[in-house]
């Protein structure tokens, strides 16, 4: 009854294509974008900016890189947080060794950098298939940290190979400040989502999950496999280079390779597999939880007697829960969070009645 | 040119090594179809626990005996609650379940242990050996003949008892040997019990290498290049890829290193892995297979 699309009719082939048909969404969308841009940024204080919003954002954006990849066309990947260093450091360097360069045009082009690089460690993927990636990924993930922190030339010969974020300015405007870091953030990630939702609509999405759910009859059905995978791998790459400039810059201000290891490659799977694979909002649900979820349990382990669970054991503790959250997902509800919201707007729909 | 054969044998037995955790995977992967990647978690969780026990005076074989059967009760534990709900799921789905098992063994053994490194002692000396001319150590000699006595051993189960007849059936048609009577829930069991008694070996053998700590579960990453090299599915393959990529990395680092800049080792058998992917992608054992739809 909240939520009904009757009387909405679509006349044109155009309406009925459109992302969001009805006009209750457009609505939401729209007063969610207003509030995230207009009303967050007077609310919101330092600590939830450099805490909260922006990691959340940088992480939603990983995810949807990977989620492209491993969620619509099938290939899985444990080399994310690589490509996210080429991505950082491609765009440091571009910032550095150009004078003038604009910081979004560097951080482009640190996301093409880092797509050709998926690209070429993607290039197995045309031989082999499922699990057996991981290991080309794996060396991406080995190899990649070990360039940078090798090649001083990367880190603009750096002692301890630690890149800093260059003056955050876009058309003339500072947005060095917490606010404007969420700002930049959140101006990114909308665009590259919007993007993506665009992308995996159309023929080259349609082409991916065909590989994914079958790639013999894809190819049978004469999708190319060869391009259709490369392109994955070039674009999940483009998206995990600007979440790694971002997670570089905009986050932290100061990056060293090892902030890009394995843990955090994991991290980024762990946030599809709970969000949902195969799903644009499962990477915001799932980037949301892996951030709230250990705020969430050191403030539940503070009301507890102090002494009872110390640091490191709660950290075990945190392992061990997302571990039995993960095979709970699995098993309960392969497609994530984002599956779980989408049942709760059919029982909107519907409600009060049952049917 | 002897230096040459010494980094080449210093290499081989650490191959050994690599081997036995491959082992591991390559058991569980041939009667389930699971690429398990908490193999590593298990070396952990086994060592910890062995080693934890002799340290509170528990007598060695005591020691070997009770870890052992926590193993046993830990493959029950993962077919009740990780593999039978999750029974006809998508490899990438059971591993990924694996994953989230990594994480819950590796939480918990060091909830229960502490995170604290461990020595070990199996009583062998590190020291190296003479033959003709060639310096070879003691305990990676040790090691080898333990690898060797435990394929032996794998063999035997695999090709001459009833129980393995099973686990291969299992293996080759999970529904056609389901249809002639056999117990899948009982082979996993097994299977996943071998696997921890597998870890349990290469936990106390990398154990008193490097000691008890947290960095064992990660000699599971080393593995998975074996494993693409030997094929996922053949127990020979898993010890001829270890050797392969326990000589290379070691050669590579000597001669490649110096060019480049040393610290190869740590990326170089995955590179090389890799490559080998684009040439055999079912690696030098594993089996073709013919793509329906």
């Amino acid at each position: 009854m909240f939520y009904t699309e009757a009387g909405q009719f679509s006349t044109r082939y155009a309406a009925d294509r459109r992302v969001f048909r009805l006009r209750q969404d457009r609505f939401a969308l729209a007063l969610l974008l207003v509030f995230a841009a207009g009303v967050v940024p007077l609310i919101g204080n330092d600590y939830w900016f450099n805490a909260i919003l922006i990691p959340f954002l940088v992480l939603s954006l990983a995810g949807l890189g990977l989620n492209l990849l491993t969620g619509y066309a099938g290939q899985l990947s444990l080399g994310s947080a690589a490509f996210m260093a080429a991505g950082a450091f491609a765009a440091y360097n571009f910032q550095l060794r150009i004078e003038g360069l604009p910081l979004l045009i560097s951080f482009g082009l640190g996301g093409l950098v880092a797509a050709l690089l998926s690209v070429v460690f993607g290039l197995p993927s045309l031989r082999i298939k499922g699990f057996y990636l991981i290991v080309s990924t794996l060396a991406a993930q080995f190899l990649i940290p070990w360039v940078l922190v090798k090649y001083g030339w990367f880190s603009n010969h750096n002692a301890s190979g630690v890149i800093s974020a260059p003056p955050l300015q876009v058309i003339g405007a500072d947005l060095s400040t917490p606010v404007g870091r969420y700002l930049l953030t959140l101006g990114v990630v909308v665009a590259l989502t919007w993007l993506a939702k665009n992308i995996v609509r159309s023929e080259l999405g349609r082409n991916w999950m065909a590989v994914r759910d079958m790639d013999t009859a894809a190819a049978v059905i004469g999708i190319s496999l060869p391009k259709a995978k490369l392109l994955a791998f070039a674009l999940s790459g483009f998206y995990l280079g600007i979440a790694g400039s971002l997670w570089a810059f905009a986050y932290l201000g100061t990056v060293e390779p090892h902030g890009f290891d394995l843990s955090r490659s994991f991290q980024v799977l762990f946030i599809i597999i709970i969000g949902g694979l195969g799903s644009l909002l499962g990477n915001f649900l799932g980037a949301a939880f892996i951030v709230l979820f250990p705020l969430f349990l050191s403030n539940l382990v503070g009301l507890l007697p102090p002494g009872l669970i110390d640091a490191g054991q709660l950290e075990n503790v945190q392992k061990m829960i997302f571990g039995a959250l993960i095979i709970a997902f699995l098993i309960r509800e392969p497609e994530g969070l984002a599956r779980i919201w989408q049942k709760f707007r059919a029982r909107a729909r519907r409600w009060p009645l049952r049917y | 040119m002897e230096f040459f054969f010494e980094v080449l044998i210093g290499g081989l037995l650490a191959g050994v090594m690599y081997s036995l955790v491959a082992i591991g995977f390559v058991l569980i992967y041939k009667a389930s179809g699971v690429f398990n990647f908490a193999q590593g978690a298990m070396v952990l969780f086994a060592a910890l626990t062995f080693v934890s026990l002799v340290e509170s005076g528990v007598p060695f074989w005591a020691a070997f005996a009770l870890t052992l059967a926590t193993m046993i009760l830990l493959a029950l534990a993962v077919e009740r609650w990780v593999l039978r709900p999750l029974v006809n799921r998508s490899p990438i789905t059971l591993f990924m379940a694996t994953l989230g098992l990594a994480y819950i063994i590796e939480g918990g053994a060091q909830a229960l242990w502490g995170a604290q490194v461990h020595g070990l002692e199996l009583g062998i000396d590190d020291v190296p050996l003479e033959f003709g001319g060639l310096f070879v150590s003691q305990f990676d000699l040790f090691a080898a003949a333990t690898a060797a006595t435990l394929v032996l051993v794998l063999s035997l189960l695999f090709n001459k008892t009833r129980i393995g007849l099973s686990l291969r059936a299992v293996a080759d048609d999970t529904l056609a040997a389901q249809a002639v009577g056999i117990r899948l829930r009982r082979i996993w069991t097994v299977v996943w019990a071998v696997a921890g008694l597998v870890a349990l070996i290469t936990g106390l053998l990398w154990g008193a290498r490097l000691g008890v700590q947290f960095s064992l579960s990660l000699v599971v990453l080393k593995a998975l290049p074996v494993l693409i090299i030997g094929g996922f599915s053949s127990v020979g393959g898993a010890i001829v890829g270890g050797l392969i990529v326990g000589a290379s990395e070691k050669l590579a680092e000597i001669y490649i290193g110096p060019l480049i800049g040393g610290g190869i080792e740590n990326w170089f058998p995955y590179v090389l892995a890799t490559l080998f992917l684009l040439a055999r992608p079912a690696g030098l054992f594993g089996e073709r297979t013919i793509e329906r739809v």
